[in-house]
């Protein structure tokens, strides 16, 4: 049974990150540069990672399986990124953005985390500006702000509808940089396939080439893992299409423990599914809600009407309805559930019944054409773009996708995991979020754990560690890594099935969305359960993957992703059934309110479910890890 | 998910796709036809379609470099009808919708053509000499933790909003690929006017443009002449202003460099 | 970084360098024009222009030395450019298409090639004389009555024949062609154009070329006695 200590510092909240920093072992500067560091995934937290690393001294090898790290997914968010600096002066504070993640995380984060989240957020913004990223400015060329996704405050910094992507060249313009001068060492196109784990600490990784598809051994003091998210298990996501866990889940198979896998994030305003070729949901950012207004038709007959020839009097705006405090901007997971409940009761929209109405028309009368295309002009293009139809003569027709996972490898307070020597930054890890992430939280949380948490946290670590000492990859661990990474190659080229990669990863898809999806119920998710290994046989049996493993070969690398997939997914709805109460991005149908929301149940599930591999075809160990609430008070949270 | 199916009419088209093994294999175009277009599908939905085919058909898929599928990562790669990223305005490859093209049409999808993006694979290309370019110099050097406050450093906001417009560049090679030169000048422009135009970006400005240009060069990208064949297939629809502008920028660096006094303590005597 | 070497050397030092060898050539065929024009005063005007011109001696060659060093500079980077821009494609497409770049801009190394034939061609006719050793001989006396070669006549005599009129027409309106793209493009080169301001220096580049291409073309038109008005001015 793994060890799981939290080890969150002592004293005050506000005081926990102040006290552990002075108190921390440091590495003598002198020997920093002996001490070797790989950082897999340049995204914004391995990014700012690697590069803040790099300029203490250590030596760092970065790896990404993109062909740059400027192409990491953090280059898709749109929104923006929150920060305590309460420049609009309405009220904002690092306590009330601390208070605000805490509660949009349904209580199911550890405080001390978020608080240090909220406190290193204002550094950011500072870093970012430094770096040249082209905030959004006022007239004045001070740094403008907007309110975000279900926040009362402004805190939210943007650079037009493209945060993340300018945020990620900030931080890969500081990679490069290390890059330059030496300080990194950057493998891109290499794709991490294990983790070496030597006397029980990480030590090194295994890595493919897939260009070349040579397999590589490579050794280190410690090994960071930023790989993003792993929303992909369900096929049909807002992520980029090589978004994937592999890195997470070899770790996980090697002994590190996955945090809450079923906590997924379904985002309330993405483009619905047109047919069955498509490949990817795009999101609609949310920053539309600010003016758009969200409706079906009252009477079920109506779905299929014109929208625009529905009167006023058979609209049912149900977030104003149901939510009149917060209205169409409540959190994604209640909007999302929403919009769910109305396509449940027939009344979506479109020839699917699923989607809902995002409706200009008023915000139109107040702002004018050109105001609306001022603000979302970009974002009308995309959508006209994917759907030949003009949003600002009709309402958009938006729907539900999966958009986030806040689970994701077990982390104590310095990001490390179970496995010593193994941190794990960003989306990979489990750690801030709780049950449900707000959104424009996720950049702050990338950029906080590689640029303001590693470089202190790194040394608790490393002083540990004498200078030197990391194995070599003569090793027996190192030569035992890659044989399984060959065979697993090999393998999956000589099944000469008959279907390809994309058909399992579809029907998996299917099964995760219906069962462990927006609802999940017990005999569902049971349903699941018995499915997704038989799925998983059949693909073992069944696949094809063409090609050979000594060229790129694209197959080959789905296949690898899919076949964990497989995996995961199960895990996925095996924390589902287990967690006997709705939190967040987990609403369990038995356990609502009479009105649908989340019924929690703190007693017996206020804490983090870290599961722990057993071996193939073994149930997994579910380990626990207390959330202690000392400062906050968990509420029942409602946006009404 | 169920799908929503489309009241549109599905359609035919043929691919006529530049297939080749590896860098040094000799390549060729190879004929496939698609049926059940459907104009909602994209244009490398399309491709997935054709891939899951030629898999059942155990003929190898075609290579091609995708990744967001929403325009922002800069990794999808073709030239479609002689245009990179296709006949749209101001989209990437993974924007195009096959609503663009009609019954019957013959698709001609290649690589981005250049010798600074040597042939992987089929389409895709390796465009790591961007990165070399960035790593010259594509950077405001501050330490983590060194910056002072956000606000101690306003920006004129139409600075900031003109960066952000040189910013917005993805780095997909279609400006390389378009040029008649295959010159990397508006993707470099565009990074060097980015940094350039904010107060930030000041105290390197003129190391900046001249060790990027070097880069640049180095790389073995053509010369610009002064077409805008970039600036028309650029996704982000980068204007070639940035190239005046850093052709300017690059003068006064070079000029600068060679007449601004130095202070003895930095070792600038020759 | 080496000035010199910087210049000679990257992408946008040999454009830099294109560009400013670029606009002496056209500040000097303006000013010829501008020369040239006085065809149409009495022959005194231009015969004591030619004269001026002449007695200038080390000056006249300095001048024509650092113009024939622009026009070797133009064109050896010409080759250069061309070469690497060619090199940096090694493989082509299977369709060529063109977005946007104007013929004028995609001939330039033809329409230059030309115009350097119809220079060379030029110099040999009008400033070595090769064809017409006795034009040397023609002299005009001026109203101070110094003796100064016969500009005028050389130059009317210059176009009796229909054939050279035509490639002259073709040479300069090729220059004008040329230019039409590299004045615009020079500006670019020079870090002085802007999409706010590009129509309107567009528009001025044509109006220039064009009106280049007439200046220069009303001389053998009219001295072939093809322009109505113009060519009673000229005094046969
Ligand atoms: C469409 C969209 C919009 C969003 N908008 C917002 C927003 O407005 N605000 C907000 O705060 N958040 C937003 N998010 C969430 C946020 O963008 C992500 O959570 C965050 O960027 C993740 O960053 P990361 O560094 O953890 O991972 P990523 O950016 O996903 O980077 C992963 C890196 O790991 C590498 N990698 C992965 N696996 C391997 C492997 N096996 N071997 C080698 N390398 C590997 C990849 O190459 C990549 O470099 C959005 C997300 C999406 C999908
Ligand atoms: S400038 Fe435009 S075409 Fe060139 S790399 Fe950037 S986005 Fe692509
Ligand atoms: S796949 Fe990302 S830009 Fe096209």
């Amino acid at each position: 049974m793994a060890k799981l200590e939290a080890k969150v510092p002592s004293g005050p909240l506000a005081d926990k990150w102040r006290r552990h920093k002075t108190e921390i072992k440091l590495v003598n500067p002198a020997n920093k540069r002996k001490y070797e560091i790989i950082v897999v995934g340049a995204g914004l937290a391995g990014s700012a990672a690697a590069a803040s690393l790099a300029e203490l001294g250590y030596k760092v090898r970065c790896f990404v399986f993109h062909d740059s790290p400027r192409r990491a997914h953090s280059i898709a968010a749109q929104g923006g990124i929150n920060a305590a600096k309460n420049y609009q002066n309405d009220g904002d504070s690092v306590h009330r953005l601390f208070y605000d993640t805490i509660k949009g995380g349904d209580y199911r984060a550890r405080e001390a985390n978020v608080h240090r989240l909220a406190e290193v957020s204002v550094n950011i913004i500072d870093q970012c500006a430094a770096q040249g990223v082209p905030f959004a400015r006022e007239y004045d060329g001070l740094l403008a702000n907007r309110s975000f996704g279900g926040a009362q405050v402004s805190r939210t910094f943007y650079a037009r509808g493209q945060t993340g992507q300018q945020l990620l060249l900030g931080a890969y313009s500081a990679l490069s940089r290390m890059v330059g001068a030496g300080g990194v060492e950057l493998h891109t196109d290499s794709e991490m396939l294990d983790l070496v784990v030597v006397n029980g600490h990480a030590k090194g990784i295994i890595v493919r080439d897939l260009v070349t598809g040579v397999i590589r051994r490579h050794n280190a003091d410690a090994v960071i893992l930023a790989t993003g998210g792993y929303g992909n298990v369900f096929n049909l996501s807002t992520y980029a299409r090589g978004s994937n866990a592999t890195a997470i889940w070899r770790a996980y198979k090697r002994g590190a423990c996955f945090g809450n896998p079923c906590y997924t994030q379904i985002h309330p305003t993405c483009i619905p599914v047109s047919g069955d070729y498509q490949s990817k949901l795009t999101l609609m950012s949310e920053s539309l809600r600010n003016d758009g207004r969200i409706w079906v038709p009252k009477k079920k007959e109506n779905r299929l009407k014109k929208p625009t020839d529905i009167p006023e009097a058979d609209r049912d705006y149900y977030l104003e309805r149901i939510y009149p405090s917060f209205g169409n901007l409540c959190p994604r997971d209640v909007a999302s559930r929403a919009a769910k409940r109305m396509c449940d009761e027939g009344r979506g929209v479109g020839e699917s019944g699923l989607g809902v109405y995002l409706d200009f028309s008023d915000a139109i009368k107040r702002l004018g054409e050109s105001g609306v295309r001022e603000r979302y002009g970009n974002l009308f293009d995309i959508y006209h773009e994917i759907t030949a139809e003009s949003a600002y003569q009709t309402p958009m027709r938006i729907f539900p996708a999966v958009h986030y996972t806040m689970g994701g490898l077990w982390v104590d307070y310095n990001l490390m995991s179970n496995l010593p020597g193994l941190f794990v930054l960003g989306e990979a890890n489990f750690s801030d979020h709780g049950a449900n992430r707000l959104g424009a939280s996720a950049l702050m949380q990338g950029l906080a754990d590689g640029y303001f948490v590693i470089p202190y946290t790194v040394s608790d670590y490393l002083a540990g560690q004498k200078p030197g000492s990391r194995p070599s990859i003569d090793n027996a661990e190192f030569a035992q890594a890659e044989e399984n990474v060959t065979a697993m190659t090999k393998r999956l080229l000589s099944i000469n099935g008959k279907e390809p990669v994309s058909h399992f990863h579809k029907r998996l898809g299917r099964i995760m969305w219906e069962f462990c999806g927006m609802a999940r119920t017990k005999p569902g998710l049971e349903l699941a359960l018995q499915q997704i290994p038989a799925l998983r046989e059949e693909f073992w049996r069944n696949v094809k993957v063409p090609g050979s493993a000594a060229t790129l070969n694209q197959s080959l690398e789905q296949a690898g992703r899919v076949a964990d997939f497989l995996e995961l997914g199960e895990l996925m709805c095996r924390d589902a059934l287990t967690r006997e109460e709705s939190c967040g991005g987990h609403f369990r149908e038995e356990h609502q309110y009479e009105d649908g929301e989340c019924k929690r149940d703190d007693e017996k599930f206020g804490h983090v479910a870290a599961w722990e591999y057993q071996g193939e075809d073994v149930a997994p160990l579910r380990n626990t890890e207390p959330l202690n609430y000392e400062f906050t008070k968990m509420s029942v949270r409602s946006y009404k | 998910m169920v799908s929503e199916r489309s009241s549109k009419e599905f359609f035919a088209v043929t691919l006529r796709v530049w297939r080749q093994a590896g860098p040094s294999a000799s390549g060729r175009f190879v004929d496939y036809p698609a049926t059940n277009v459907s104009p909602d599908m994209s244009f490398l939905e399309l491709l997935d379609v054709v891939n899951d085919g030629l898999t059942v058909k155990d003929e190898e898929p075609i290579a091609f470099a995708h990744d967001c599928r929403e325009g922002i990562c800069g990794t999808c790669s073709c030239t479609i009808n002689g245009k990179p990223h296709g006949p749209g305005h101001g989209i990437a490859t993974c924007q195009l919708y096959m609503r663009s093209f009609k019954d019957g049409d013959t698709i001609i999808v290649e690589p981005f053509r250049a010798r600074a993006f040597p042939l992987v694979k089929d389409l895709v290309t390796d465009r790591s000499a961007f990165d070399r370019i960035q790593q010259a110099g594509g950077f405001i050097s501050v330490r983590t933790g060194a910056a002072p406050d956000a606000n101690s450093i306003p920006v004129p906001k139409d600075d900031a909003d003109l960066a952000m417009d040189a910013a917005t560049c993805i780095g997909c090679g279609a400006c390389v690929a378009a040029c008649k030169n295959a010159s990397a000048m508006l993707f470099v422009a565009a990074k060097v006017s980015h940094l350039g135009l904010m107060p930030q970006g000041q105290p390197e400005r003129d190391k900046r443009v001249l060790a990027m240009v070097q880069a640049m060069d180095e790389a073995g990208f053509g010369n610009c002449t002064n077409q805008y064949e970039c600036s028309a297939v650029c996704p982000k629809l980068i204007t070639h202003d940035f190239i005046a502008r850093m052709n300017r920028d690059y003068v006064k660096a070079l000029f600068k460099a060679k007449f601004k006094p130095v202070s003895s303590a930095s070792g600038g005597a020759g | 970084m080496n000035l010199l070497g910087a210049l000679f050397q990257s992408s946008i030092g040999k454009k830099l360098l294109m560009a400013v060898t670029g606009l002496v050539l056209v500040g000097f065929v303006t000013g010829h024009l501008v020369g040239n024009l006085q065809i149409f005063l009495p022959p005194a005007k231009i015969n004591t222009y030619g004269h001026m011109l002449e007695s200038l001696g080390a000056g006249l060659w300095a001048i024509r030395l650092f113009l024939l060093a622009c026009v070797a500079i133009h064109l050896w980077l010409a080759f250069k450019l061309t070469a690497e821009n060619r090199a940096a494609r090694p493989q082509g497409y299977g369709v060529e298409h063109t977005n946007r770049a104007t013929l004028a801009s995609r001939v330039m190394l033809r329409s230059g090639i030309v115009v350097l034939v119809f220079l060379v061609y030029h110099l040999g006719h009008f400033t070595l004389r090769v064809q017409h050793p006795e034009w040397s001989e023609h002299t005009f006396r001026l109203a101070d009555n110094t003796m100064v070669r016969d500009v005028y006549r050389m130059t009317v005599q210059g176009f009796n024949s229909a054939g050279i009129s035509c490639f002259y027409l073709l040479g300069v309106g090729l220059l004008a062609y040329h230019l039409n793209h590299g004045l615009v493009s020079m500006c670019q080169t020079l870090g002085l154009k802007n999409e706010r301001w590009t129509t309107g220096l567009e528009r001025a580049s044509a109006a220039f070329c064009w009106l280049y291409f007439l200046g220069n073309a009303v001389i053998p038109l009219s001295v072939r006695g093809w322009l109505p008005v113009l060519s009673g001015l000229i005094q046969r």
